[in-house]
């Protein structure tokens, strides 16, 4: 049997891999979002508590490998009574990691706004909520969707880290399979393959917006 | 309308203010001249709140300008300011620019905001621009719309701080007499300017203001014509005669 043969025969079990991935994905990108989204707003608002627990918080998690919050998430919670899905686990770890990034690039749109606009909405009675929504967030996005496509790719690319907690996605298939057929060669050249289509046009799309919103 | 009584700003270690008090009545126009430094944006700052002071009180009809109370952006919306520096938002139209306030801070109806929008900006003489975004304006025209945005809110005074400052020399003339325009029509304003002839033209007093406090003040005819104070005089002087 040749590659594609065997390849075949692997294929739909890498398929349930992949739904988890993308399920895991999905959802860390939606909850990296969210929280980077209140860190880069607590680091707007100046309050200096605020500021101190955003700041502090993007310090901590930046400063640890992503496998290792995994591994804190699902290993040592249950110590101090929370038990969490291997799932959840991993969709909370990714979640909260990339979060940190997502600030940074939210930080960084909504800081290349030009102070003198903000300061005429304000002017004109503008509340920082409506200053936020009004003339911050339309011109903000621009800045960061590029960045931001990237870091979907990225994340896609790191819930294979979740394979270590025991999570059924497409890497932890891959070397399930290749555990119990000795097939190195063709399984993870195919589990390769698929993130690359996976990847691929979020890196289309990535440098498409990159040149459109490069204009103002 | 506007009272500003002792007041006192300081930037850190740096005291900016340093006990500045005026009155601007109902309809009058006050030019305020002075050196670089001397404080004049920060006292226009303060009076719309984008700015707190440490000593003293500002007051707009009575009500007391306190950036710390929810009452500011109420405050903010009966004062509006033009600054040097446009701060249009581009990525508006300028009928968009100036519906902004009227339809989400004052929410008023977008219909009724944008008739008013596209009269206001008519009377600025840049009806024909409506939907041209401000990075297509000349900065004269990006001025116009920022003084229409301002007339939107229907304030009951106006600050202008340096408007014509950062315009080509060719670009003043027409921001300036849409000021005029504005002032004939009985608006309070207090007015950041080099603009001497604009000053004495329109202004019904001028303060001269040196070093965070005010050294001379009175109508134009004699603070600019025949100032009494040495600092007063010398600072004319080099602008009148900026070569020597
Ligand atoms: N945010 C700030 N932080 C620290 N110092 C400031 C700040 N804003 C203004 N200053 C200082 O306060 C002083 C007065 O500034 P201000 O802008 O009011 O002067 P100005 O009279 O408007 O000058 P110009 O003609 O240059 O606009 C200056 O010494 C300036 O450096
Ligand atoms: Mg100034």
């Amino acid at each position: 049997m040749g590659f594609w043969g065997r390849a075949a025969d692997y294929l739909p079990l890498l398929m349930e891999g992949v739904w988890l991935t993308l399920v895991i994905t999905f959802f860390s990108v939606v909850l990296s979002t969210l929280l980077g989204f209140v860190w880069a707003v607590m680091a707007w608002t100046r309050i200096p508590v605020l500021v101190a627990i955003s700041r502090g918080f993007v310090m901590i998690i930046r400063g640890i490998p992503i496998i290792v919050q995994l591994f804190y998430i699902y290993f040592v919670m249950p110590e101090i009574g929370i038990n969490l899905t291997a799932m959840q686990a991993g969709i909370i770890g990714l979640g909260v990691a990339y979060s940190a990034y997502q600030a940074e690039n939210f930080r960084a749109g909504i800081d290349a706004i030009d102070k003198g606009q903000i300061e005429a909405a304000h002017s004109i009675g503008m509340t920082d909520q409506l200053v936020m929504r009004r003339v911050i967030l339309p011109q903000a996005i621009r800045i960061v969707l590029p960045p931001f496509g990237n870091t979907i790719i990225m994340i896609l690319k790191d819930s294979s880290l979740v394979s270590t907690i025991t999570v059924a996605e497409l890497t932890r298939q891959g070397q399930l399979i290749a555990a119990s057929t000795f097939d190195n060669m063709t399984v993870f050249t195919l589990v390769a393959l698929i993130y690359l289509a996976l990847s691929l046009p979020l890196t289309f799309l990535t440098r498409h917006l990159e040149k459109r919103y490069s204009q103002p | 309308m506007i009272q500003v009584q002792d007041i006192h700003k300081s930037f850190g270690a740096l005291e900016v203010i340093k006990g500045v008090s005026f009155e601007v009545k109902k309809g009058e126009v006050v030019c305020i001249i002075g050196p670089s430094g001397s404080g004049k944006s920060t006292i226009l700052r303060c009076i719309n709140g984008l700015e707190s002071y440490q000593r003293g009180a500002i007051s707009i009809e009575g009500a007391k300008v306190d950036i710390a109370d929810r009452s500011i952006t109420d405050i903010r919306t009966q004062v509006s300011m033009v600054f040097q520096r446009f701060n249009l938002f581009p990525h508006r139209t300028a009928l968009e620019n100036v519906m902004e306030g009227p339809v989400f801070v004052k929410k008023v109806s977008r219909a009724h905001a944008r008739d008013e929008a596209a009269a206001l900006l008519d009377k600025v003489g840049l009806g024909s621009k409506l939907g041209v975004y401000p990075a297509k304006l000349s900065g004269g025209q990006q001025q116009r719309v920022a003084i229409a945005r301002a007339l939107a809110m229907h304030p009951k005074a106006i600050l202008f701080d340096e408007p014509t400052s950062a315009l080509d020399p060719e670009l003043v003339g027409e921001v300036l007499a849409v000021m005029r325009d504005v002032a004939a029509e009985g608006m309070t304003m207090v007015v950041v300017t080099h603009e001497m002839e604009f000053a004495r033209a329109v202004a019904d007093r001028v303060l001269f203001l040196e070093g965070g406090t005010i050294v001379e003040q009175g109508p134009p005819q004699d603070v600019l014509r025949n100032p009494q104070h040495p600092r007063t005089q010398d600072f004319l002087h080099r602008i009148i005669h900026p070569m020597e």
